[in-house]
């Protein structure tokens, strides 16, 4: 788990994050108990669809400015290290 | 699209061929993500352009900077709907969703795509041959920006260190999902390239594969000819043309074939094109299948474009190419189906119909088309092209003549009768090919009495020799005619 | 004096603008090193820009409604040339290069900002002391919690440092920091006030509402902020009325409902009572007030820490040390990515987002996040049944009045409980608001929240005016 959201944690914390966790699941199988089967998922509070922009190009950002503020740049790009292998 | 993968002229792969075996079928699905041709980005409107300084494309939102929202472009919409008509789909009701995984190109480091209610389901392509290929999905997604590897030769694996540029990041894209029932890298040519024609008609992509505006994953798998089971599949990236495509394809089937009959399983596997060896490599293996953690993306709303929005898209669509096949093939029957399909794929389907009207002969029209009109039809009219294939057909200009004119109405236009004319191409009357004919025979005395022994070749000859003489005005038939009557 | 007054004296002539930001600033200067609610204070760019309100006025032009009044914005909020941190290692130091909608709007409306107020690291915590630069005092009692996450704001309005700040709210962010400090705040309908330029926490629950000490300035300064905004997605398309329109308007009529899952077990008695004389002066103003059940309430704050996590796991990617903020060096992009966010963040955001990248797992999802978004539905269908018979519900804010410092840092469940009474509105996008109603036995701030259905802002703020009336 914490591999995927690119977190190392002590053994500190792992213990101390994972009895954490148990007790929030703990509190949480309440709703795991609830039989929801014929309830449709809510994502969206508001009752809206198909908002959409018309295509007409707008402002862009001052490269110089963004990679002035960026941790490391080169030729107008931001610089990382070696990313050794393509995206998953 | 380089001008090779224009051609209709059969892959030719170097080396390694089609398998030979006939005791195994290649299986062959394709994934194809075509960038859309908008003017800005799919959920910002920072410019949808190619090339250009690096980062200089990029507002908050295709930086993903904290605090930037994605609001939908309308017209990436729309020509995402082209398309699915386009593929006889079925418009649904679809919602984006968050895909998630750290690369240093993604700029949120999630990707907003279509995941289980994607814009366009369930239609099918059509192959020049008349086979129906299954199109799974058409979805909606967003690109990724572009990293450069620097140092150990551009590779990414030894490089020093990469740079980043963003201003691909957010470029509309769908993603179209293809059944696996494609048979060989001929059908998966044909299917690319029909696809390819398809978003040009509809105006939803410009299908420039050089510049990566068209990119194409296969997923290749064999199995026992016969058999109706899949053998595992291997994703297949970076092809980046029509021919490494096909190469890939054939070399991926072959490795899958002799692996097997070496009696080792096929590992489901990620496997990277590499275009100088010629080969495949294994990039990751199923076992390491990455957890994206979809679930839907919480600051857009679900798209559920009405039906007549739909329907007017719909009324808008140009003619297919698959339809256009069609047309110019019953105009112009009996003529070789692949002539038909290259006039179609060289957008010269309209010209040939219109030149068919204007009553020239739809064998020779077609044969303009494909052989003499390959860089294109410049200025030529429709009305011109009838008119000299009339001409041709009437014995007043030669097949080199009628070449010649041709290429002048192409560079500028006009009648074909002026341009003959200007070339000073008169048809010479039978009194003036009597002469030459025995003007011909008095001066090769030698190759007469071997024509005349039955040594056939020779009418290539002495046809050869009156062009000569006359810069191409005499007509071959004519000078064969008059050789023949001559011989007794 | 109060918002309002302080823009119409400045539209009138009657004082300036700059003398006005100059007594706030000097408060600011008194008071901001104990109370600690800045993570920065723009003196001199609010004089100047004060200064040039007073300009404007002198030249005739109208400022805006919110003429010369200082407002202090919580630190997730994009300001263009001003830091904006989040109160994290990760972001700090951040200047965007851009201003959030609701920052143009003040701007625009004429207001001043101070600067940027102190929070719960990317706005995960209710008593501000997640903050990576230390944690917010209470300025009714410096040995309290001001709650969270935007305590940084609800402390400036308290301390008197800004008639106006801008907080976030995703579980109750605004409202429960409101009541322990004793001013009002205002969870506005989801999508009624653009979003575009508040860094995300949960994109589906946050909202951006007003702290004021009075109501008639959260009305006034709500008016500005709301409205469709072409950025936000999720911004309701339509302009809604104004709020401060209907003001005083009175309840004489309305039917309120006392909200009984929110308002019994865990409730202190002292804020009990509180909310029981609240309802008595809804009633002598003509209110009609019975109980109201809500059965799934009760399931808001489960509900609320898988949905919330989930969606924080996914927003928080993007702070990977690559573009901006914070980066830690490693031999490759993935050990730097790693080594940046365990650097930059603090334990509660960890912690969070290990909580919803589990719940988002694949294997998991459907049995805590997509169970979760079926509570949110069963939650919103309840409700829905009660607004056939109610205009308006009420509860406490808060379980409690404000807790000590460090009192729950060491047991995240006890801190998540803070927020049981705020949750369920954020799951179902309705309106809610905090107003101050007396203290309780221990002479600390309770607040009593109103709640309203979508867009029920207007009937929302009669009550709020009634209830600060009555006081
Ligand atoms: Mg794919
Ligand atoms: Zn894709």
């Amino acid at each position: 788990m914490a591999a995927l959201a690119r977190l190392e944690l002590s053994d500190e914390e792992l213990e101390r994050f994972t009895g954490q966790l148990d007790e929030l699941l703990d509190h949480v199988a309440e709703v795991e108990a609830l039989d929801l089967e014929d309830l449709p998922p809510t994502m969206h509070a508001l009752p809206i669809a198909n908002v959409l922009r018309p295509d007409v190009p707008g402002e862009v950002l001052d490269r110089d400015e963004v990679l002035a503020r960026a941790p490391l740049a080169e030729d107008g790009q931001f610089r990382v290290p070696p990313v050794l292998g393509e995206a998953p | 699209m380089s001008a090779d993968s224009l051609d209709s002229s059969r892959l030719d792969i170097p080396g390694l061929g089609a398998p030979a075996d006939t005791e195994w079928e290649t299986v062959v699905g394709l994934e194809v993500h075509a960038e859309l041709a908008t003017e800005t980005k799919l959920f910002s409107a920072s410019p949808n352009r190619f090339g250009g300084e690096p980062n200089t494309h990029i507002d908050p939102v295709s930086l993903g900077l904290p605090g930037s929202l994605p609001v939908l472009n309308e017209k990436a919409v729309e020509l995402a709907i082209r398309v699915g008509l386009a593929l006889n789909c079925r418009i649904q009701p679809s919602v984006f969703a968050r895909k998630n995984y750290f690369y240093p190109d993604m700029p949120k480091d999630f990707q907003i795509s279509q995941y289980d209610e994607p814009i366009n389901v369930e239609g099918w392509l059509e192959l020049p041959t008349g086979k129906r290929i299954a199109i799974e999905r058409a979805h909606l997604e967003e690109d990724t920006g572009k990293t450069v590897h620097i140092g150990g030769g551009g590779r990414i694996h030894e490089a020093g260190y990469s740079l980043v540029d963003y201003n691909r990041a957010g470029v509309p894209l769908i993603e179209i999902v293809g059944r696996p029932e494609l048979r060989s890298a001929e059908e998966a040519r044909q299917y690319v390239a029909e696809l390819r024609a398809i978003l040009v008609a509809v105006g939803a992509s410009d299908g420039k594969m050089e510049e990566g505006s068209l990119r194409v994953d296969c997923n290749v798998s064999v199995r026992p000819m016969g058999s109706d089971r899949l053998g595992t599949r291997c994703e297949i990236k970076n092809v980046n043309s029509l021919r490494s495509m096909g190469r890939a394809i054939e070399y991926e089937a072959r490795r899958q074939i002799d692996q097997l009959t070496s009696g080792q399983p096929v590992e489901q596997q990620t496997r990277h094109w590499n275009e100088d060896d010629g080969r495949t490599h294994a990039l990751r293996s199923k076992e390491e299948d990455y957890d994206y953690r979809y679930f839907p993306e919480p600051d857009l709303l679900p798209l559920n474009p009405s039906e007549e929005w739909v329907e007017q898209i719909r009324q808008g669509l140009p003619p297919l190419p698959r339809d256009r096949r069609f047309r110019l093939a019953e105009a112009a029957s009996a003529v070789d189906l692949d002539h038909i399909a290259l006039a179609v794929e060289r957008s010269m389907d309209d010209l040939a119909l219109a030149a068919v009207a204007g009553g020239g002969a739809p064998d020779r029209v077609m044969t303009h088309i494909v052989h003499n009109l390959a860089e294109g039809s410049g200025e030529l009219a429709p009305e011109a092209l009838a008119g000299l294939v009339h001409m041709e057909e009437a014995g007043e200009l030669t097949a080199t003549q009628a070449k010649k004119v041709l290429a002048v109405l192409v560079e500028s236009g006009g009648t074909p009768q002026k341009a003959a004319q200007e070339l000073g191409f008169e048809a010479m009357d039978t009194g003036e090919i009597e002469a030459l004919v025995d003007r011909l025979i008095a001066d090769n005395p030698d190759e007469w009495s071997r024509f005349c022994d039955g040594d056939n070749k020779l009418t290539g000859f002495f046809v050869g020799q009156a062009m000569k003489a006359t810069q191409g005005r005499a007509d071959g038939k004519a000078v064969t005619q008059l050789l023949n009557s001559r011989r007794g | 004096m109060t918002a309002v007054e302080i823009a119409s004296g400045v539209r009138s002539g009657r004082h300036s603008a700059r003398s006005v930001v100059d007594e706030y600033l000097s408060a600011i200067e008194a008071d901001e090193p104990e109370v600690h609610a800045f993570n920065l204070v723009v003196a001199e760019q609010a004089r100047a820009r004060a200064d040039e309100i007073d300009a404007a006025v002198a030249a005739g032009q109208d400022p805006g409604p919110l003429a010369g009044v200082p407002v202090a914005l919580k630190d997730n909020l994009c300001t263009r040339g001003m830091a904006t941190t989040c109160s994290s290692r990760i972001l700090e130091g951040w200047v965007p290069p851009y201003d959030a909608t609701v920052v143009e709007q003040l701007h625009n409306a004429g207001a001043v900002f101070v600067g940027k107020t102190n929070m719960d690291e990317f706005a995960m915590g209710s008593s501000t002391e997640n903050s990576a630069f230390g944690p917010t005092r209470n300025p009714c009692d410096p040995s309290r919690v001001p709650g969270g996450s935007s305590g940084g704001s609800a402390a400036a309005v308290a301390a008197g440092f800004a008639p106006v700040a801008l907080g976030s709210d995703t579980g109750g962010s605004i409202r429960q920091p409101a009541a322990l400090c004793g001013v009002v705040g205002v969870k506005p309908t989801y999508g009624l006030v653009s979003r575009y330029g508040l860094v995300a926490f949960a994109s589906s629950l946050d909202q951006i509402g007003p702290f004021t000490a009075t109501v008639a300035d959260s009305a006034a300064v709500l008016d500005v902020i709301s409205g469709p905004d072409g950025r936000d997605s999720t911004s309701i398309g339509e302009p809604q009325p104004p709020v401060s329109d209907t003001l005083a308007d009175g309840v004489d009529g309305l039917r309120v409902g006392v909200l009984v899952e929110l308002s019994g077990d865990g409730i202190a008695p002292d804020v009990a009572a509180r909310l029981q004389a609240a309802v008595g002066a809804l009633e002598s103003a003509g209110a009609r007030v019975s109980d109201a059940s809500v059965p799934a309430a009760v399931y808001g704050l489960s509900a609320y820490y898988l949905i919330a996590p989930a969606e924080a796991s996914s927003n928080l990617a993007r702070y990977d040390g690559v573009r901006y903020g914070l980066r830690v060096d490693a031999p490759s992009t993935p050990d730097m990515n790693t080594a940046t966010r365990s650097a930059g963040f603090g334990d509660e955001v960890k912690r969070r987002i290990m909580i919803g990248t589990y719940a988002l797992s694949a294997g998991y999802y459907d049995a805590y996040y997509g169970k979760a978004q079926r509570v949110r539905t069963l939650i919103i269908n309840d409700f829905a049944s009660v607004w056939g018979q109610f205009d308006l519900l009420v509860s406490p804010t808060s379980p409690t009045t404000a807790f000590s410092l460090g009192e729950r840092t060491a047991d995240p469940m006890a801190m998540y409980m803070s927020d049981v009474c705020t949750v369920p509105v954020n799951l179902t996008g309705q309106a809610a608001m905090s107003v101050p109603y007396g203290v309780g036995d221990d002479g600390l701030p309770v607040g009593v929240q109103i709640l309203a259905p979508a867009l029920g802002e207007p009937i929302m703020f009669r009550a709020a005016a009634v209830l600060e009336a009555s006081l």
